[in-house]
């Protein structure tokens, strides 16, 4: 394939991650985040794997079978762990505004300079190989693409490789230094490593599917083919010398890479932007492994098969589609392991020069006095120039590192041995973690010796073995002592390089870290840090307040500190953030509050790392000694402080809501008062009427004892019926009391209902032919017996019978009755062809007197609270009673009562 | 010529007694059972006089009170309220509606027609 063609692929590529990262800060800006979703997490955590995946895998597997896979299966069984261990140094880094893993292990261990160093040197040592194998991965897949010669090959002016290491400085430069503080997220980075990881999946899978299902004739296919190669067996089995050690150790290291490298440290906590999304990381980030695995074993079977040795197994992917005359693809297949390459280059860049300005450059800055003070203005860019120099700095080592002695190296064995380096992260960081005992020099002895031991057993024979050292060293050993040789330490010999290498390194580290933190005491700050650390979840929300810190700190010499470094808009900002938090005005006194001082460090903890932050407040405060006992106790009062402030909103949550249900319940009760008032007032007002009649006709009669007897009976016989209706108003106030207050009791027996219908309806027979009203009844034959209050049930049906009459036309009124059993419940009901009900009303004809508030129309008369009672009579059932009813057309007055034994049915109210 | 007095009740029992009364006093009595009627009977015969419940089915005391009142042609018409209503609101409003004067359910008979001639006489 022509040269310019895949170079213009290379660099269009790199011009669409620029547009996307450009894209996704618009976004950002704007408030509407790309990275703000667990699914854009769950891909930048995919940097994981680089073009050690793309090309090296099926390389692997093409060597050595399974064996390939243990750098995925560790990986995955991390997963698990995510939610404990991933979730608590996210929340650490967060409350400690933390950037690197360098900030992370010297924050834990008193913000100890050395420490950070250290780390970032192993860090140097470990990743700046690691990078510089991808820029050859990039390098030798453009040679096999245009068929060209390798890039170290040519003059540095003909190599690829470098152009794209300076562009991708460019990127990272450009994306990566926004701004000062580290802490902060770079979005557009981070969308653009998302893209990369799923262009990076689609490309392998697609060379996959070709050679599953293009070049052979399915999986089945390809293993069938296999079976007749007894040379290619070993792609297939875990046979007798299969490396158990190193499955182990590999299992174990990517345990730990996959949160102790530096770009998945950047990824996975830096870039975190919820806690929350790793819970979805957690099934998605394996998924993507699985996939992206999916076809190693096909692809090296398939290259073994139709390529064979003559071929270096590592560009298999691009090879296949290339023999195949299938040259897109072999450019798409070319595309992703620039994508799976490219993003391992910028995180790690981008991690690896934070570390540097942070934990090498700004300590020295800030300890020299003579320097700060020249620097005291300019602070702000020389910071983000320090940090693009290094990024420079850094692609250069790796370039470099690349044209020197990446030749002689596969791109296994140098992730491999970088794995082997951030392992010896792993006993200050876990430790650190969950063992407040974890002191300083416990770290920077197990670190340093682990380094060395690395150093010695791991990376010394691989570079004998590419010829860069004399084989001697390896065969007598260091000074010819065969008892330092480096791959049969003290004559340990039975092991294969990588667990020799590990059980050493690993090994030694653990045991200084052990043993440096039981021999030597540990400091103050550092216990403070400890406690923080190992109990994050206790203390994240209380960060500030419960940060141990004794002395005296001047207001000016923090507010200029703060100046120096953020510039004084930005300063002025955190101290109006800060005032708002805790409700404090800095302006009133001279003396800072002690939460400001931690408030102050934590800030600049993001701009120049926690080390040098510490080292910049300690210089403006005379801090005094503190002893472990106070940490301890600060810490609690403050963590019981907070207790107690929760306990009493709580509890002033509760009043408040208790009061609401007072004020309810006292609503309710002055609205039954209401309801009282009215009802009283209803009854005397009800009571009046009669009574004006029989007092008027009373005086009438005393005082014209000259009336003829004909006037004088009608007089006499209204004062009666007035009474009688006084009488009957009076006992059906008194009877509804006894319903409204419980104290109404029904007298139960079995009755035969027809026998009580037919009662009823002889009661009314001389009002019905009275009013000449026809009457019909239908009752149900051979009904059974039902359990009732004869008395009460006989006045509901006495009553409704009574307004029927009452309300059906003189002379053309019709009742139509009848009785009967439905569904195992009695029903009863009265039509009549009265004038009807309005709808409106309707809802109240049951109410005691069916006032509605203020009523000045009456309701028809004499219905006063006959129907109320036949309610709640009904109710004492356990039945309803209801009505239907069309203006004109008359109403249908009906009730049931469950047909219910003895002991179901209520006797009391 | 007798004056005309309208009643207005929905009681028989109480226009039985009203009815008694006042025309022994010397009134032209004329009786209507609600509010609609009663608005009629007002316009046809102009009685000097009504005496007027206030709960009745339909249309009640108060608003034949506000529409005789309202009405520039019965000008000459006074009402009298009679009803068991006995609270103060239920005065104040018949009052604000126009009508002249109030008596509670029951009554005095005596003192009825002494009110009623006063209210005439004035």
């Amino acid at each position: 394939m022509s040269t310019w063609w895949v170079l213009a692929f290379s660099f269009g590529y790199l011009a669409l991650l620029f547009g996307i990262a450009f894209q996704a800060e618009r976004y950002g800006r704007k408030g509407k985040s790309l990275v703000a979703n667990p699914y854009v997490y769950a891909l930048s955590l995919a940097v994981y794997c680089t073009a050690w995946t793309y090309y090296g895998s099926v390389g692997r597997a093409a060597q050595g079978g399974m064996q390939f896979l243990a750098v995925y299966t560790g990986a995955s069984l991390m997963i698990p762990l995510f939610w404990t261990v991933l979730r608590k140094i996210i929340r650490v880094s967060k409350v400690q505004r933390l950037s690197t893993i360098a900030d992370f292990i010297s924050g834990r261990y008193g913000k100890n300079i050395s420490l950070g160093i250290l780390v970032t040197v192993v860090s140097l040592f470990g990743i700046i190989p690691y990078i510089s194998i991808q820029l050859k991965a990039i390098s030798s897949s453009f040679a096999v693409l245009t068929g060209t010669d390798l890039g170290i090959q040519q003059g540095i002016g003909h190599d690829t490789a470098l152009y794209i290491a300076i562009g991708l400085a460019a990127f990272t430069i450009l994306f990566g230094t926004r701004t000062i503080e580290t802490t902060e997220r770079h979005e557009g980075m981070v969308t653009a490593i998302a893209v990369e990881s799923i262009i990076k999946l689609v490309a392998f899978l697609s060379i996959g599917l070709f050679v599953t299902f293009s070049l052979f004739d399915g999986p089945a296919a390809i293993f069938e083919q296999l079976l007749n190669r007894p040379d290619l067996e070993h792609l297939l089995v875990f046979n007798t010398d299969f490396a158990y050690g190193e499955w182990f150790w590999v299992n174990l290291l990517s345990m730990g890479a996959v949160i102790l490298l530096p770009r998945q440290f950047q990824v996975a906590v830096v870039e975190n932007v919820n806690e929350k999304h790793l819970s979805k990381a957690m099934w998605l980030f394996p998924l993507y492994l699985f996939l992206i695995n999916l076809f190693v074993l096909p692809i090296a079977a398939g290259g073994s098969l139709l390529l064979g040795k003559a071929v270096d197994a590592d560009t298999y992917v691009l090879a296949l589609p290339l023999a195949a005359d299938r040259p897109w693809l072999a450019l798409l297949t070319y595309i992703g392991g620039f994508s799976a390459a490219t993003s391992m280059i910028i995180v790690s860049t981008i991690a690896i020069s934070t570390m540097i300005s942070n934990n090498l450059l700004m300590p020295v800055l800030v300890g020299v006095k003579l320097l700060q003070r020249r620097l005291a203005t300019h602070f702000t860019p020389f910071l983000l120039y320090s940090r693009r120099l290094s990024i420079v700095l850094v692609l250069l080592l790796a370039y470099a590192y690349y044209r020197g002695v990446g030749e002689f190296y596969s791109l296994v064995s140098i992730g491999l041995i970088s794995f082997a380096a951030v392992a010896q992260f792993a006993p200050a960081m876990l430790g650190g973690l969950y063992w407040k005992g974890g002191t300083r020099i416990g770290a920077v002895l197990g670190l340093s010796s682990g380094f060395v031991l690395w150093f010695y057993t791991l990376v010394l024979p691989s570079m004998a073995g590419a010829g860069l050292l004399p084989q001697s060293l390896l065969q007598a050993g260091l000074f010819g002592w065969s008892w330092l040789r480096p791959t049969a330490l003290f004559g340990l010999d039975t092991l294969d390089f990588l667990s020799h290498g590990m059980f050493w390194s690993l090994g030694v580290n653990l045991l200084g870290y052990v043993f440096g933190s039981f021999a030597w005491p540990q400091g103050s700050k550092e216990r403070n840090q400890a406690e923080v650390f190992v109990d994050i979840f206790r203390y994240s929300t209380v960060y500030e307040s419960s940060i141990v810190w004794k002395g005296t700190a001047y207001m000016p010499d923090l507010r200029s500190l703060l100046e120096q470094f953020l510039g004084k808009e930005r300063a002025r900002q955190a101290l109006v953030d800060f005032e708002k938090k805790y409700e404090i005005d800095t302006k009133a006194s001279q003396l800072a509050d002690p939460r400001l001082v931690t408030y102050a460090e934590k800030i600049l903890a993001g701009v120049i790392g926690t080390g040098s932050a510490r080292i910049m407040v300690a210089s403006v405060v005379k801090e005094e000694e503190i002893s472990l006992e106070e940490v301890v106790n600060i810490l609690r009062e403050s963590q019981q402080l907070l207790l107690v402030n929760r306990e009493l909103r709580r509890k002033s949550v509760e009043l408040k809501r208790a009061t609401q249900q007072l004020q309810l319940a006292n609503n309710k009760l002055l609205q039954q008062d209401e309801l009282k008032d009215e009802f009283l007032y209803t009854v005397t007002h009800e009571l009046r009427t009669p009574l004006t009649s029989i007092r008027a006709l009373s005086e009438i009669l005393h005082d014209n004892p000259d009336l003829d007897e004909a006037q004088r009976e009608q007089f006499l016989s209204t004062i009666v019926k007035e009474t009688e209706r006084l009488t009957r108003l009076i006992s059906q106030v008194l009877d509804l009391e006894m319903y409204e207050s419980g104290k109404q009791q029904l007298d139960c027996s079995w009755c035969s209902v027809a026998e009580l219908v037919e009662e009823s309806v002889a009661t009314v027979q001389q009002l019905i032919a009275e009013k000449n009203i026809q009457l019909q009844l239908a009752l149900q034959p051979n009904m059974p017996e039902l359990w009732v209050d004869r008395d009460r049930f006989t006045q509901v049906m006495l009553n409704l019978l009574g307004n029927a009459i009452k309300f059906v036309p003189e002379a053309a009124g019709r009742i139509q009755v009848s009785a009967y059993f439905l569904d195992g419940d009695f029903k009863f009901n009265v039509s009549d062809n009265g004038k009807g009900i309005d709808p409106a009303l309707q809802p109240y004809i049951f109410d005691k007197f069916f006032q509605a508030p203020n009523q000045t129309k009456r309701k028809p008369k004499g219905s006063g609270l006959g129907l109320a009672i036949s309610q709640r009579i009904i109710a004492l059932h356990q039945g309803s009673i209801w009505v239907e009813s069309q203006p004109g057309k008359g109403s249908r007055f009906s009730f049931t009562i469950p047909a219910s034994s003895p002991e179901n049915t209520s006797h009391e109210a | 010529m007798k004056p005309k007095i309208l009643i207005v009740d929905d009681d028989p029992s109480i226009l039985l007694s009203l009815d008694f009364l006042l025309k022994k006093a010397g009134y032209e009595i004329f009786i209507a059972r609600d509010g609609a009627e009663a608005l009629d009977i007002i316009r046809r015969e102009m009685p000097v006089c009504v005496v007027l419940d206030i709960m009745m089915p339909q249309v009640d005391g108060y608003e034949v009170c506000r529409q005789v009142k309202s009405d520039p042609l019965l000008a000459t018409v006074k009402i009298v309220m009679l009803s068991a209503k006995s609270r103060e609101t239920d005065i104040r409003q018949a009052m604000e509606l126009g009508a002249d004067h109030y008596i509670t359910k029951p009554f005095a008979t005596k003192k009825f027609l002494e009110e009623i001639s006063q209210l005439l006489a004035d």
